[in-house]
């Protein structure tokens, strides 16, 4: 039992490719490997382009579609035609789901084990995928605002309602309604990190970020206090730049800079948790 | 080299891992055995640094797992078939885990190869046998050539040529002077693969000796003897100097000789007149040193270290 085999001693000269039992060096620990790592493992999913493709589809529709009711009526001032609620309330459900099944689905698998062996500095692997899901819905987030913005005004055009990209309020509606996804997506990944469970996990972002903020009317200081710290009413806030959303009743107004805050705190707030938790926990 | 120190891991009241203590040498095949449930997986957990000791430590080459930024130059790892995306292709998987650790492109394909699944590289694990899954998993494992190789009951859903090949390829991995080491309830994989064992039982030490040793001190070797005249055989046995036992209970024909080679017990019948209508010599077989092991452990959990 004392007896130990020389290394290499006895290796087969057929045995090419497991060449020898080196030492561990290898290159440095490199976060951009990880980076690379997590855009292969989205990249390589199906469902992935899927998934956008089918919600760059809709939200762009629904502008479209918003923009010729519009056309037939009442001619004016229609820019909210091209951020429609209902299909970024859509957005904000992929990007949160997304966010959430991007963790979540490698506990459902146990690949998570085999990521985690590959990189035992769990806190990288979770800042990798946050900084991941982070540029892809930022990139769908912009490419689908510009592309409903434009579409809405192409249509608008036909009556002399559209207006240009550089109309006043236009670039921060722009902005909102691009950083909407990456923000959601980051919410979902926090949550799915704490959960661990796909039906859990997304139904707890689809509850956060679109079921729970109606529930605090705007009504009172304090229930529209809670409303204002939501995601989307923030993003209503920050599209609002002229005047009034027909579709609500607010007596206390949410700030933009607080708007903007929220569009901060809620992803950073998530990926701390999921930092934490990922770190603490056994797998 | 694996060294697990005094190693507990307690889920609420239940001891999954109880106070184990072992060493897993480089260059030789080291099997760790247990029934369901003795605590192998937990154990092979905490040493990836996927599960947190409640105390005590497991190392590998020395160090905490958790403690490399990177982990698969250090070790590689089958814990189970299915940790793999349903929807990605094997090279995507692999590409991705090879990538996250600075491993060049070419491993891949190089891992594949040695597998077997190169055929199968482009096709989506969700469709994949358990047996290709298996594959899949060695492969993963292997990516870093890493020193250390652990291997989470790896004949699971293998064919026969599967099993074959996979023995091979673990003797020539610790050929190469790594540290192989693989967890299984069967005993008789075991006896074909391993050089070394750990066998443990209800999160305890029970063995940790070469295969032979296991097998000659559990069960000791001896001779069955069949007799019409066994009462007055197994007298002559003892006075003789052997230690005779009835078989069993309800056998009362048969002896258990040990102490005397199976020549002597002969020669000893012959001269007495005593007719023998068997005489078997027994060699131990591992199965049986681990039953008797496992169930000792379940009676009285008491480790027995060495």
């Amino acid at each position: 039992m004392t007896r130990t085999a020389p290394a290499h001693a006895h290796a087969p000269a057929h045995a090419p490719s497991v060449a020898s039992a080196t030492s561990a060096a290898g290159p440095p620990a490199r976060f951009g490997d990880l980076l690379a790592a997590e855009w292969i493992k989205m990249r390589s999913l199906r469902s992935t382009w899927w998934t956008i493709a089918l919600t760059a589809l809709f939200v762009i529709g629904c502008a479209t579609v918003a923009s010729l009711a519009d056309h037939g009526g009442t001619s004016g001032f229609l820019p909210f035609d091209a951020f429609t609620p209902g299909a970024y309330m859509t957005l904000m459900l992929v990007s949160g789901s997304v966010g959430a099944v991007t963790i979540v689905s490698e506990h459902g698998s146990g690949l998570i084990r085999t990521t985690m062996v590959a990189v035992p500095a769990r806190h990288a692997v979770v800042l990798a995928k946050a900084v991941v899901l982070a540029a892809v819905w930022t990139t769908v987030g912009t490419v689908i605002s510009l592309a409903a913005f434009l579409a809405s005004q192409a249509v608008l055009d036909g009556r002399h309602a559209g207006v240009p990209l550089t109309h006043p309020g236009v670039a921060r509606a722009l902005v909102a309604s691009a950083l909407l996804a990456p923000a959601c997506a980051l919410v979902g990944l926090g949550l799915g990190a704490l959960i661990r469970h796909t039906p859990g996990s997304v139904a707890a972002t689809l509850f956060t970020l679109v079921m729970l903020p109606p529930l605090f009317s705007t009504s009172r200081q304090w229930s529209a206090d809670v409303n204002h710290v939501m995601v989307v009413s923030a993003w209503k806030r920050l599209v609002q730049n002229w005047g009034d959303l027909p579709d609500i009743n607010r007596v206390h107004d949410a700030t933009v800079p607080g708007s903007w805050a929220v569009y901060a705190v809620w992803p950073l707030v998530a990926v701390a948790l999921a930092v934490v938790v990922v770190r603490r926990r056994d797998v | 080299m694996i060294e697990v120190n005094e190693l507990t891991k307690r889920y609420g009241a239940r001891t999954a891992v109880d106070r184990l203590s072992f060493t897993v040498r480089p260059g030789r095949v080291t099997g760790f055995l247990g029934p369901n449930g003795a605590g192998k997986t937990t154990t092979l957990r905490m040493l990836l640094g996927l599960d947190r000791p409640t105390s005590g430590s497991a190392t590998v080459s020395g160090v905490p797992f958790r403690d490399h930024p990177r982990g698969l130059r250090h070790a590689g790892a089958l814990l189970d078939a299915g940790q793999v995306h349903g929807g990605r292709s094997a090279t995507a998987h692999l590409s991705a885990l090879a990538r996250s650790n600075g491993i060049p492109a070419r491993r891949v394909d190089e891992v594949l190869q040695e597998v077997g699944l190169t055929g199968a590289a482009a096709r989506r694990a969700g469709g994949f046998s358990l047996g290709m899954k298996q594959r899949l998993g060695i492969a993963t494992a292997l990516l870093g050539d890493p020193p250390v190789l652990m291997f989470d009951e790896p004949v699971n859903g293998m064919d026969p040529e599967g099993v074959l090949w996979m023995r091979g390829l673990f003797r020539r991995l610790a050929a190469e002077g790594r540290t192989v080491f693989l967890s299984s309830h069967l005993m008789s994989e075991m006896q074909n693969t391993a050089d070394d064992l750990v066998v443990i039982g209800r999160g305890r030490l029970i063995a940790a000796e070469s295969v032979r040793e296991f097998a000659a001190r559990s069960t000791r070797p001896g001779t069955v003897v069949g007799t019409s005249r066994a009462a007055e055989l197994g007298a002559l046995l003892a006075g003789a100097g052997a230690s005779v036992e009835p078989q069993g209970p309800a056998d009362t024909r048969r002896l258990v000789v040990t102490g005397l080679a199976a020549d002597r017990i002969g020669a000893l019948a012959l001269a007495h007149g005593i007719v023998l209508d068997e005489l078997t010599p027994r060699t131990a077989s591992l199965e049986e040193a681990f039953m008797e092991l496992t169930a000792d452990s379940v009676e009285y959990p008491t480790g027995r270290t060495r």
